[in-house]
């Protein structure tokens, strides 16, 4: 790929949620929007590069997609062999009055077709690649590579997902107030697991998943600019960009996980952190704290520590604290314990483990095992940790974690 | 998350059963192929030889010897299998549970996560 094409992919991208907006206004029908916008954004990838730009862009891209719905409608309607049921609009108009179609939109429109892609009538496999194909501009070609999916079953989730809307009887407009909270809860999850995807798959052959973590952010900074009085997206995007930033230091030559405690602190991405540090800090000084805000805090903390040894282990556990008040969790308990034992010592981390055991979102869970392990080895009983690390290692469905929690038990077994 | 559904029957059953059973298994098969493929959940799957066609190959005195038949002898073989990419183990569960050998006694299904290439430092 040439930077040529890099450039028109960035542009296609940016535009193609605000040309879908386009013409799901005029048109209303979702789903064969979508696909005419997806050939147009083909056509657009093809031509751009060897012809250059249109001189307006995103015209360009309503007028050609626009033809490809009134082309769909025709032979839908000569297959059919039905009486004329659609008035086809001829996209003469678009011709004509670009220079609406080139006013930059009223960012509405894309946080409408956020929300809609993240229905909650959708399943979230089904948001996650609906936003990345409506909302992200992406094919479905690149979102199986990225999944690790046939295209073809990728094209039939995309396919379900628009048909589900459609049966929704969802209207182009944004979630009533009463809903919006919770709708902006679903938009931001699906980024962050867009994000999660791809970050933990920076190791390994996966450089196509790797490429999410950069749209999660991208689309994550295209929504603070577009909710800028929202704490929590600002949070988002700082806990992303704090995490990202560890990236090239958080496996070893031959792709194994470093742990947090021993990474090359140096190998850090200090841009990264310096802008995740600043936006967490500017939300929470008028947002009240929610989850993505406390988290990005704690990375934050960590990423101001020299070392592991140095870290502001007693402020970690208080922001742990915070997040299990606000957000209660099993899952952050465990990392609570973590923190603790750096304060307290690993017996007080094992202590409020126990009644994990009992809670069946974490009883025999790996990662309850993994940290269990952890604290037993602090405490210095190589026995039980061992024997905790293998559990863990059995528990995983991850590779590179269960090669991690091998070696950590094959070295307690080397130093009886 | 995707698994693997193992499917493990016991060879030559579907030959034992009248031409109607036999029709009713394959549409079944069938209704859930396309229901899985509508879903966007199917991966793949392939369907294998009868056990008689097996080779096994493992080392005997540091050379790869190679004998005729199965690796165990069982009243039920591996016959093939699907793979899946859905959103819950319970899922998974429920897609094995609808198979035909699970629904009439005469195979077992296994679910089996596949491992992921990606991880989480700890």
């Amino acid at each position: 790929m040439t930077a040529a094409d890099h450039a028109v992919g960035d542009l296609l991208r940016t535009l193609a949620p605000q040309v879908l907006a386009v013409l799901v206004r005029r048109h209303g029908q979702f789903y064969a929007c979508e696909d005419a916008v997806q050939e147009a954004l083909l056509a657009a990838a093809v031509q751009w590069p060897e012809q250059g730009l249109p001189e307006h862009p995103r015209s360009w891209l309503v007028t050609v997609a626009t033809r490809r719905l009134t082309d769909a409608w025709r032979s839908e309607r000569a297959r059919r062999d039905r009486e004329v049921a659609v008035a086809l609009r001829e996209p003469g108009y678009a011709a004509v009055a670009p220079p609406a179609d080139e006013q930059p939109p009223a960012g509405d429109d894309t946080l409408t077709l956020l929300f809609l892609c993240c229905h909650p009538a959708l399943t979230v496999p089904a948001q996650v690649a609906l936003t990345l194909r409506a909302v992200g501009g992406l094919s479905t070609a690149q979102i199986a590579r990225a999944y690790l999916v046939p295209e073809a079953t990728m094209s039939q989730r995309i396919r379900r997902a628009k048909r589900r809307i459609e049966a929704t009887g969802a209207r182009f407009v944004l979630p009533s107030a009463a809903d919006r909270d919770d709708r902006l809860g679903a938009v931001l999850h699906v980024l962050y697991l867009v994000f999660n995807e791809g970050y933990t798959a920076s190791s390994g052959p996966d450089l196509h998943r790797a490429e999410l973590t950069g749209e999660a952010i991208r689309l994550a900074r295209e929504l603070r600019r577009l909710l800028p009085d929202d704490g929590e997206v600002g949070g988002l995007l700082a806990l992303m960009l704090l995490t990202d930033a560890h990236r090239a230091a958080r496996t070893g030559p031959t792709g194994e996980l470093v742990p947090l405690a021993e990474q090359d602190r140096s190998r850090w991405d200090r841009a990264a952190i310096e802008e995740g540090i600043a936006l967490v800090t500017e939300a929470l000084t008028w947002s009240p704290p929610g989850p993505y805000q406390v988290q990005a805090a704690i990375a934050a903390v960590h990423a101001e520590a020299p070392s592991a040894a140095e870290t502001d282990w007693p402020q970690i556990v208080a922001l742990y604290r915070l997040l299990a008040r606000i957000a209660p969790n099993p899952m952050v308990t465990l990392n609570q314990a973590a923190a603790v034992a750096m304060v307290d010592g690993p017996r007080a981390g094992l202590a409020l483990l126990a009644p994990l055991d009992a809670d069946e979102r974490t009883a025999g869970h790996h990662r309850l095992a993994a940290v269990r392990a952890h604290l037993l080895e602090l405490a210095g009983d190589g026995a039980a940790a061992r024997t905790a690390y293998l559990a863990a290692a059995r528990g995983t469905t991850s590779l590179p974690e269960r090669r991690y929690l091998e070696v950590r038990a094959a070295r307690l077994a080397a130093d009886r | 998350m995707k698994y693997m559904l193992l499917i493990w029957n016991r060879p030559g059953f579907v030959e034992e059963l009248s031409e109607p059973e036999r029709n009713a298994i394959f549409g079944e098969v069938d209704e859930i192929m396309k229901e899985l493929t509508e879903s966007g959940e199917l991966v793949g799957g392939q369907a294998l030889a009868d056990p008689s066609q097996t080779r096994t190959v493992r080392a005997v005195g540091g050379r790869a010897e190679i004998t005729d038949g199965p690796f165990m002898e069982s009243k039920e073989q591996f016959a093939g299998y699907l793979m899946v990419d859905c959103e819950s183990p319970e899922r998974a569960a429920e897609i094995a549970a609808s198979w035909p050998d699970v629904r009439r006694g005469v195979g077992v299904l296994e679910v089996r996560p596949v491992m992921d290439e990606a991880g989480t430092e700890m």
